[in-house]
């Protein structure tokens, strides 16, 4: 059963009528089958309506959307003998953030991202995809151990943020991210960072400082999330619409002010309508990215990285 | 010492322009202790009540006076970035925003990027101004980090950032959040130049600020009191619905958990941060070998570095711990209210 978003309720209406024809012309042998291509086709046409001008709040919707293809799905799909690496060998294994080696395309590497899970357990097991100090450290150890032999890194991002929580902040919450930026800096291998949802502020970031980041059309990347910033600024959370709208936290903004290098189309009505597509269309885009930089030298990896992110901030939205 | 200059010079200006001075100026009420403290008493310990110990927040002249010799030190005029990237607009405009913090504080931003010597050792500060707008960090505290940082090389001396930030500029939304690796970047400057990079925490060092650049110090000192913390505290109580443990996120909770090497009260701190720098940068004797003393004692010689490292150990200590609850409780209060961005964030 799908999960129809609030704005999507049109849409719901129209494809649940279709079912219960769908479900009549099969007990009852009546030919509606003219009938149901019509409300088929008129379905279409009111998704793409709407998917045509998501505004920037039903967009954070879409990129929470609970069917929304995680970071294992891309795992599963995309990489071949992955090996899961666990531990910051200093604490505790974080789940909510996942890694390890594996191949893509045929080539070894390291794959790294934050996992928010697809039901309750999965859920509550990854903690939401907010990592605690100890997730930022494995992250930093996968990096390292992917510099050390050569392997390009791949990211995937998808956090409401780094875990608020007194444990979290007891083990330096904040030490932790600052030191994966530094880390994701330093290194002389490609990295490639992919949001594939939610981009939650410093949780993000911590594993994203790459050479390419791309984004999925309807996935969004914030400084705050659109509650916390409305709860802020407004002085209302319900606020949030507005805020979503200010931060410019969509795909495409974000390409215009030069902080991304890539939008990846989502199939017709978001990525949880088609995940096996979605994730074909960024398997396209990772490995075009890692042949961009697989003639590259590790000092040029580093010093055109750095380049890239001093730029940030040159450039505004017209 | 430093602190003679910061308030004979202050005292100077009052003898000569002082009868516009109203009775209510004269005297302030701790946030520690709720003790009425005399003008001239909270001067001259440097904004520290003489009564409880609590640091109350200084402007960054004032601090800046403080750490220099002689309380002398050139500021670097930064360049404007450009404004208002985003077209951003809450309740108000950010442009508005902007306008309101550079007549308020007479400053274009939220950083004053100095350099000058400290202890004889030449220095470069980059150093916030909480006034303006909370200390957030967007892009031209990021340009300010950099230049600093960058002037640091050229001049082959230390970095010392001095933290005093609510965090990301939500204003100017992900490019607040890339300054985060921005600021990484100079960090990583600095440390390729085989230069050395000091922190000082002040309060508050809270959100993105604390997880890029403040937190990868060489060495890490924080002022007593002085809230750091990636999460702000009120977040978290929303989050996981429980009451937060007594002194949490402050300086002292931080040097407990590892993660600053110092708490220097105020009075210790231009002696403590010259002698880190002295330390770092000047690894031979002056003249020739000093031959170890026999005859001195170890205490004898440990004597000033335990004075820096023991977190806030004034007189009263029972007595103090107290108020400094009341102190802290007051500062988060403080923050709920104010209107400006004062909540981590990025
Ligand atoms: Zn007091």
């Amino acid at each position: 059963m799908h999960n129809y978003l609030d704005f999507e309720k049109p849409i719901a209406e129209l494809e649940g009528k279709i079912q219960e024809l769908r479900h009549l012309s099969g007990e009852g042998g009546v030919n509606i089958a003219d009938e149901v291509g019509r409300m088929q086709s008129k379905a279409e046409k009111l998704l793409v309506s709407t998917y045509a001008k998501l505004t920037p709040w039903q967009k954070t919707q879409v990129a929470r959307h609970a069917n929304r293809p995680h970071t294992v799905d891309y795992i599963d799909a995309l990489i071949e003998d992955f090996t899961p690496l666990a531990g910051d060998r200093a604490f505790a294994e974080d789940l909510a953030i996942i890694g390890g080696m594996g191949r893509f395309c045929g080539h070894s590497v390291m794959v790294i991202g934050h996992e928010k899970g697809a039901d309750t357990e999965a859920r509550i097991k990854h903690n939401f995809g907010m990592p605690r100090p100890e997730g930022y450290r494995k992250a930093q150890r996968l990096m390292s151990l992917a510099n050390k032999f050569g392997l390009p890194v791949i990211t995937f991002i998808d956090t409401p943020g780094a875990y608020p929580g007194i444990d979290a902040e007891a083990r330096g919450q904040a030490e932790a991210i600052a030191r994966s930026i530094d880390v994701c800096l330093s290194l002389k291998v490609p990295l490639i960072s992919l949001v594939i949802g939610e981009g939650g502020s410093g949780g993000a970031i911590a594993i994203a400082v790459a050479n390419s980041v791309l984004m999925l059309q309807h996935s969004i990347y914030s400084v705050i999330s659109p509650e916390g910033c409305a709860s802020i600024l407004w002085r209302d959370g319900a606020q949030a619409k507005d805020a979503a709208g200010a931060l410019r936290l969509t795909a495409r903004d974000l390409l215009d002010l030069g902080v991304i290098d890539k939008v990846i189309e989502e199939p017709l009505g978001g990525a949880h309508r088609d995940a096996q597509a979605t994730i074909r269309s960024a398997g396209q885009a990772i490995e075009e990215e890692l042949k961009k930089y697989s003639e590259l030298d590790g000092g040029v990896l580093r010093a055109s990285r750095r380049e890239k992110f001093l730029k940030m901030g040159t450039k505004g939205l017209s | 010492m430093n602190w003679l200059q910061s308030w004979v010079r202050p005292k100077l200006r009052q003898l000569v322009g002082g009868q516009k001075d109203i009775p209510d100026h004269l005297w302030h009420k701790c946030k520690g202790c709720e003790e009425m403290i005399f003008h001239r008493d909270l001067e001259k310990n440097l904004s520290v009540c003489q009564h409880c110990g609590y640091h109350m927040r200084i402007g960054v002249k004032k601090r800046l006076e403080l750490l220099f010799d002689d309380a002398k030190y050139t500021t670097v005029e930064l360049k404007s970035p450009i404004a208002d990237p985003l077209k951003f607009r809450d309740r108000r405009k950010y442009t508005e925003r902007l306008k309101e913090a550079r007549n308020n504080t007479g400053e274009k931003d939220a950083i004053v990027v100095a350099h000058g010597a400290m202890g004889g050792n030449k220095v470069v500060v980059a150093a916030f101004n909480f006034d303006f707008m909370a200390g957030s960090m967007g892009i031209a505290v990021g340009d300010g980090l950099l230049t600093a940082a960058r002037l640091a090389v050229v001049q082959e001396t230390p970095l010392i950032a001095i933290p005093a930030s609510g965090g990301a500029r939500m204003q100017e939304g992900i490019l607040s959040l890339m300054q985060m690796a921005r600021t990484t970047i100079a960090v990583e400057e600095v440390r390729d130049a085989g230069l050395p990079y000091i922190v000082l925490m002040l309060d508050p060092t809270a959100g993105g600020v604390t997880a890029s650049f403040a937190m990868l110090g060489d060495v890490a000192i924080a002022e007593p009191g002085a809230v750091i913390c990636f999460a702000g505290a009120r977040v978290i109580e929303q989050t996981i619905r429980e009451k937060l443990p007594e002194g949490f996120q402050c300086a002292e909770y931080l040097y407990e958990h590892g993660m600053v090497d110092m708490v220097v009260h105020r009075s210790a701190l231009s002696e403590t941060l010259n002698r880190v720098i002295d330390l770092l940068c000047n690894h031979k004797p002056a003249g020739e070998l000093v031959p170890l003393d026999e005859d001195s004692s170890p205490a004898d010689k440990s004597d000033k570095k335990s004075q820096a490292a023991a977190p806030n150990e004034p007189a009263s200590k029972a007595d103090k711990d107290g108020q400094d609850k009341q102190g802290k409780q007051d500062k988060q209060d403080e923050q709920a209210n104010q209107d400006n961005q004062d909540k981590p964030t990025g």
